[in-house]
């Protein structure tokens, strides 16, 4: 395809190669954000194990599942256009964001609960990883859920087929970062002591 | 040139490069002051050559950005500009605006202009970069205004690009963030801290979208590269410039008495505003690689590609180098600050309107396609003497920098600010001189719009 990025002779990863791009960009910012978490948490660790506790982890692993379940969703919308079905792939997407909505909704819960205790930025150093790691991942989900709303538009529009899918591939990608940095996430600031 | 309404870009191009020599010549006094104190005190005191170095760039850089968006909204739009008077109109108010605003600066004490201008009804002045009276504010608002007024209106009525949107996003960021220059409030924190909103967001937010756009669409014109693949770039590098510049405005947030956790924020997400630098440098020479032509005007490409490999050393590297909170509460203020600003200034902001100046200013001047080879021969030879005297004005200061760093705040018997500037004066010197190679690179540029003028353009290689 002339509008897509490649490089000769070279297998391409599944959708857009520009996504690849963003995405090795994007998991370098975590990784630079988690290696903070852990080498801050070295010097603090009674600190952090105390407030660790304060953070509700039933919601979090509730979450998890979420995120999973709505990228099988994605996994299953990717299979249904590449064999030509665009309706269930329509029907796949909308699940998907559907469980990215869940998604925001239960952070937004979590939030709730902390800034109604007063919890902020300067609470403490555990408190301002916290609120800032899982804010920017929010905000991820929702660029996310933006991306995987264009693409739903766009198949509903009739722009993909069995044949040329990139954007649904593309957005895929987006979506599996968007899930595996919180699969890292996860463990780390909820669970691990 | 495609459309006639792109010739008002002229005026700002040339006023842009008379501005930039008015800067280089400030900047030399400046540089001789630092070590040689009273050269031309009383009259021009070192406060004064630094405001007026310091404001002639931005605003030069500001009639660049005019400039090249009048030249390249019209032709991506395919579409007449909505008002050619306006733009000229514009142009006159906002050249006299900077020329009263300089020769107030120069002429009148600063705290006398402040009341000749009646600042105290609303003030805004006294702030660093941002120091124009009120009523030049006031000024540049309107001026922005009405471009964004013109520029709007085109990119309206004609073919939306990716280019034009980007510049569009860049350029309506850099008028609002420019609205919190008025906002003076009495608490030194909250002053300082919305200052940077202008400065910070200005710099490692917007522009760098302005600059993302016209480079775009400079490699579009000398490579032939698919718009659709330069675009998809277009679009990754803004989205990192955002998602790291935006929280990267804590870098300036460390030591002003703001919340403690704007050194991790700061930190964290400033070590990362290389990366959209670093795409746009492999951008560049991956476009130019898969040229599908060879464009006569190979200086221009040769602009084009030492910007993005000059904004990374200077935005980038030189940014990151004093970046971390650890590293900045020994470096925060130092030479090394002054020698990221000198090339990061000179790699992103003056290296793209040069570019930009470099791939229109021929056809606004009746060129086809390109200068003749004796112009390109001169330009190239400026190209390398400004390039080259900035990175070794960026070693002397950094060089300065350590030493300064070292014998004033680290050492176990640290020395006063005057002693240490006194001991680091050889690199002031060596930089002085480098400031005279610049200016003889400056001298070339500014010959290559005029020897070899007569001459034929160079054939077109394919």
């Amino acid at each position: 395809m002339s509008n897509t990025l490649t490089i000769e002779g070279v297998r391409q990863p599944p959708g857009d190669f520009a996504i690849w791009i963003f995405i090795m960009a994007e998991l370098l910012v975590f990784a630079i954000f988690f290696a903070a978490y852990a080498m801050t948490r070295m010097s603090h660790v009674e600190l952090f194990n105390e407030f660790q506790l304060q953070l509700n982890r039933r919601a979090a692993l509730a979450n998890t599942l979420v995120l999973i379940t709505s990228s099988y969703f994605v996994v299953r919308a990717v299979s249904a256009i590449s064999g030509g079905k665009a309706r269930s792939c329509l029907r796949w997407l909308l699940a998907a964001m559907g469980m990215g909505g869940l998604f925001i909704c239960i952070k937004s819960a979590e939030f709730a609960h902390h800034f109604a205790l007063g919890v902020n930025l300067s609470t403490n150093l555990f408190y301002m990883f916290y609120l800032s790691l899982t804010f920017f991942h929010f905000m991820h989900v929702i660029l996310g859920l933006v991306i995987l709303g264009a693409v739903a538009y766009k198949t509903r529009q009739g722009h993909y087929s069995a044949m040329n899918h990139t954007g649904v591939e593309t957005a895929a990608a987006y979506w599996h970062m968007v899930d595996l940095v919180w699969l890292i996430l996860f463990p780390l600031v909820y669970v691990m002591r | 040139m495609k459309y006639q309404s792109q010739a008002v870009a002229k005026p700002y191009f040339v006023a842009a490069i008379v501005l930039f020599v008015a800067q280089i010549t400030f900047g030399l006094i400046i540089g001789l002051q630092y070590v040689i104190g009273d050269f031309l005190f009383p009259e021009i005191p070192f406060n004064v050559a630094r405001m007026v170095h310091t404001n002639t760039l931005i605003v030069w850089l500001l009639f660049g950005f005019m400039g090249a968006a009048y030249y390249l909204v019209p032709e991506e739009s395919e579409t007449e500009l909505h008002s050619p008077w306006l733009a000229k109109l514009m142009f006159w108010v906002f050249l006299v605006a900077a020329g009263l605003t300089v020769a107030g600066y120069l002429l009148v004490p600063y705290s006398g202009l402040a009341k000749l201008t009646g600042n105290s009804l609303l003030p805004t002045m006294g702030r660093e970069f941002l120091e124009q009276p009120t009523i030049t504010k006031l000024g540049i608002v309107v001026v922005a205004l009405a471009f964004l007024f013109n520029i709007g209106m085109t990119v309206l009525k004609g073919r939306k690009t990716v280019v034009n949107l980007v510049l569009l996003l860049g350029l309506v960021g850099l008028a609002v963030f420019f609205l919190f220059s008025f906002y003076n409030p009495t608490n030194v924190v909250l002053d300082k801290y919305f200052w940077w909103w202008t400065v910070h967001l200005w710099v490692e937010g917007v522009w760098e979208l302005i600059l993302g756009s016209i480079l775009a669409f400079v490699l579009i014109k000398v490579t032939g590269v698919d718009r659709e693949v330069i675009e998809k770039w277009l679009y990754v590098i803004i989205a990192m410039t955002l998602i790291t510049g935006i929280i990267g405005t804590g870098h300036h947030f460390y030591w002003i008495g703001t919340p403690e956790y704007w050194q991790w924020l700061g930190s964290i997400f400033s070590a990362l505003e290389p990366i959209p630098f670093f795409m746009m440098a492999v951008f560049a020479f991956n476009m130019v690689n898969k040229r599908r032509r060879n464009h006569p005007n190979r200086v221009a490409t040769l602009w084009a590609l030492g910007t993005a490999v000059m904004a990374f050393l200077g935005a980038g590297v030189w940014g990151f180098l004093h970046t971390l909170a650890p590293v900045n509460y020994y470096t925060h203020g130092t030479q090394i600050t002054a020698a990221h600003g000198h090339m990061a200034f000179f790699g992103a902001y003056v290296m793209i309107n040069l570019t930009m100046i470099s791939y229109a200013m021929p056809l606004l001047r009746g060129r086809t396609l390109a200068n003749s080879s004796r112009q390109q021969t001169l330009e190239t030879w400026a190209f390398w003497l400004m390039t080259i005297s900035i990175v070794l004005i960026t070693l002397f200061l950094t060089g300065a920098g350590i030493l300064q760093t070292y014998m004033q705040r680290v050492s176990v018997t640290p020395q006063p600010f005057m002693a240490v500037q006194e001991q680091i004066s050889l690199f002031y010197w060596l930089r002085e001189y480098t400031g005279l190679v610049f200016l003889l690179g400056l001298t070339l540029y500014i010959a290559s719009f005029f020897v070899g003028r007569k001459d034929p353009e160079p054939a077109v290689a394919n």
